[in-house]
């Protein structure tokens, strides 16, 4: 990594407090992170550091107690609901661990759904769905609908809808975190071929060292900081 | 960036989404289409009553007919006039011509005891007695089986209403009322009217039966045209020899109608709106119930980009949909199980029986389906509300 490459993500003296009733929830405490352009970045952590709440953080899903969230130069924690909507469909794609596609829609719908937020033509968001699904290896499972598919096929319409748009930023959630050893290679494949071959800047939370060994680089998140090594 | 077509264009795709998760939803989706069918046809049902009932009371009144009673009287029940005084009215200016002289016929109106073929339950029927020109002045009234009474004859001619309703009233049969039996020549209709709930008989027949003398009640005057109206009743209110009021047929049987009719409409609503009340409350279990199965796909499409209102908007439609599908059953049904459905009750009015059809018309229709469509609406919102609230991030982590 060198010096002097552009930042993409600039979280600054982030903090996060949940409150459950009275109980007040410490998250992040003054977390510090920048990632660079095309960092295909690991976050680890043990369950309940906060690792999805970082991530949320940096998709605009959720907005920090404290601190800054910069995108591009954009501090996107200050802006409203709807913008903020419309900023995630234009600059973030997202995968999550349990895929989160809609059982009613068929492979390809799944897909074309960010597309439904452009003003792209019919025949354009056609064309951008078979190259994503071509991309995930899936062009032969557009008619088929989620229960039809396998774990690690699903995943990858799941990937295939978060490229679709063809997003600054890449957030995934344990993306392997529900299937085999052999689906989740598969994944990570896929991820770093998106990584390397199309420039992808990626952001993804893990706990599994087999996971966070395909990154260009690994964070850990321990008591609400972050820090380069493993905390035994 | 985000333009009105963009923003239309989620609201249609959510709700599509919406809508093909109905089939996963079977169960309360169908509990509460059925729920509201079942109010639809409640409110239908029974405002079909006070309609037919209201149809049966005006239907008859003719613009041309007119109605003339003593001043003071509210009905001709309470109402008396003379033989002289019914004379002056039927020369009266406007009067039309008939064969015989005036289109008027002066009638007389007693109230008989008969029992309901459905209940055995004595009911009041009133039997009215008019001269020749009466089926001059009410030209709807037509024999359908049998013959007119003969002038001076115990004989009457019953309704088709009447016939239907009340034990006895068959054709060629006698019955017996107070010490006289009267024959049963012929049945009549009266285009579904109010005239179809009575008996009639001959005026001059009738008078002695119940000692009435040379007493009238009313005269029912055809006039040659609505506009002729304003000058016979002028003519009549301003003669020194008389003391009378003069109607429009319409709006006296209108008038005679109202107490029934607000009883029924008011009583019906009241049902209705708490039955409704019990189905809004299926409605919003419903769309709570929809909502929160579908949290996390709610808040899947959220973080993908697509905004709250959109959601809040499909959540509703989802509800409305719903509801005018149950609003439609509801009005079916009420048709197919209320329209032209026949049933007689008193009027606290005349204190006589009126025979009417219920009647499901289109406007009760849309009524109904307007109430459906409010079921929905206010069953649909605060669900719609609660899964725009919820935040995204907490929403994505319940599965
Ligand atoms: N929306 C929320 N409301 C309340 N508490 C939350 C919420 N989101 C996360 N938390 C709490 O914050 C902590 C971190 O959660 P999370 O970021 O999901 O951890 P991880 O992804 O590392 O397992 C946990 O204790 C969790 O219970
Ligand atoms: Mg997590």
């Amino acid at each position: 990594m060198s010096e002097n490459s552009e930042i993409l993500v600039h979280v600054k003296d982030v903090e996060k407090v949940f409150r459950r009733g009275s109980e007040e929830i410490h998250v992040l405490a003054g977390l510090d992170l920048e990632v660079p352009i095309g960092e295909f970045l690991a976050l680890m952590g043990p369950s309940g550091s906060g690792k999805t709440t970082l991530l949320n953080l940096i998709g605009g899903l959720d907005r920090p107690t404290r601190g800054s969230v910069v995108i591009q130069g954009e501090r996107i924690d200050q802006l409203s609901d709807r913008r903020l909507a419309g900023w995630r469909a234009r600059h973030v794609g997202l995968v999550f661990q349990l895929y989160n596609l809609l059982p009613v829609l068929t492979a390809e719908r799944n897909v074309d759904l960010p597309l439904l937020l452009t003003n792209l033509s019919k025949a354009d968001r056609r064309k951008h769905v078979e190259t994503a699904l071509s991309v995930v290896g899936l062009s032969h499972r557009a008619k088929h609908f989620p229960r039809q598919l396998s774990g690690g096929e699903q995943q990858r319409v799941g990937i295939a809808r978060a490229i679709v748009t063809d997003p600054t930023l890449l957030l995934c959630d344990e993306p392997t975190g529900d299937l085999d050893r052999k689906a989740g290679d598969e994944i990570l494949d896929l991820l770093q071929a998106l990584n390397r071959e199309h420039g992808k800047t990626i952001v993804m939370v893990t706990h599994d060292p087999h996971a966070s060994a395909r990154a260009t680089r690994t964070v850990h998140l321990t008591k609400g900081q972050l820090s380069s090594e493993a905390i035994a | 960036m985000t333009n009105p077509l963009n923003w239309f264009s989620q609201v249609v795709a959510v709700t599509g989404f919406s809508l093909q998760t109905i089939v996963n939803r079977k169960g309360s989706s169908a509990a509460t289409v059925i729920g509201i069918a079942g109010v639809v046809a409640v409110l239908v049902g029974v405002l079909s009553i006070a309609k037919g009932f209201r149809k049966a009371m005006t239907v008859s009144g003719s613009p041309n007919t007119a109605i003339v009673m003593r001043s003071g009287a509210d009905s001709e029940m309470m109402s008396g006039l003379s033989r002289d005084e019914t004379r002056v009215i039927a020369d009266a200016p406007g009067v039309a011509r008939a064969s015989g002289g005036p289109a008027a016929s002066a009638e007389l109106f007693v109230i008989i005891d008969l029992p309901k073929r459905s209940t055995g339950t004595d009911a009041n029927v009133p039997l009215r007695g008019v001269e020749p020109a009466a089926f001059d002045v009410r030209r709807e009234l037509k024999v359908v089986a049998g013959r007119k009474f003969e002038p001076g004859k115990n004989e009457i001619i019953i309704g088709q209403g009447a016939a239907i309703e009340f034990a006895g009233l068959d054709l060629g049969k006698t019955i017996r009322v107070g010490q006289n039996d009267w024959a049963i020549v012929g049945v009549f209709t009266a285009n579904g009217g109010i005239s179809e709930s009575e008996i009639w008989t001959d005026a001059a027949v009738l008078q002695p039966a119940y000692r009435r003398g040379d007493t009238y009640q009313s005269v029912y005057a055809r006039l040659t045209s609505p506009e002729a109206f304003d000058a016979f009743k002028n003519a009549l209110t301003t003669d020194p020899r008389l003391n009378v009021k003069v109607l429009r047929q319409a709006d006296y049987y209108a008038d005679q109608s109202t107490l029934v009719y607000n009883l029924i409409t008011g009583l019906g609503t009241l049902v209705a709106g708490l039955m409704g009340l019990g189905a809004l409350f299926g409605a919003l279990n419903t769309m709570y119930t929809a909502v929160s199965s579908r949290t996390r796909e709610i808040a899947t499409l959220r973080a993908l980009g697509f905004r709250a209102g959109p959601v809040v908007i499909s959540v509703i439609l989802e509800s409305i949909v719903l509801a005018i599908l149950g609003g439609m059953i509801g009005s079916v049904g009420a048709y197919l199980a209320f329209d032209g459905y026949r049933a007689a009750t008193i009027n606290f009015q005349s204190f006589s029986q009126v025979a009417f059809a219920f009647e499901v018309g289109p406007a009760l229709l849309i009524q109904g389906m307007v109430y459906a469509a409010l079921i929905g609406v206010i069953g649909g919102l605060f669900p719609a509300i609660r899964a725009a609230r919820l935040p995204i991030a907490t929403a994505l982590r319940e599965l």
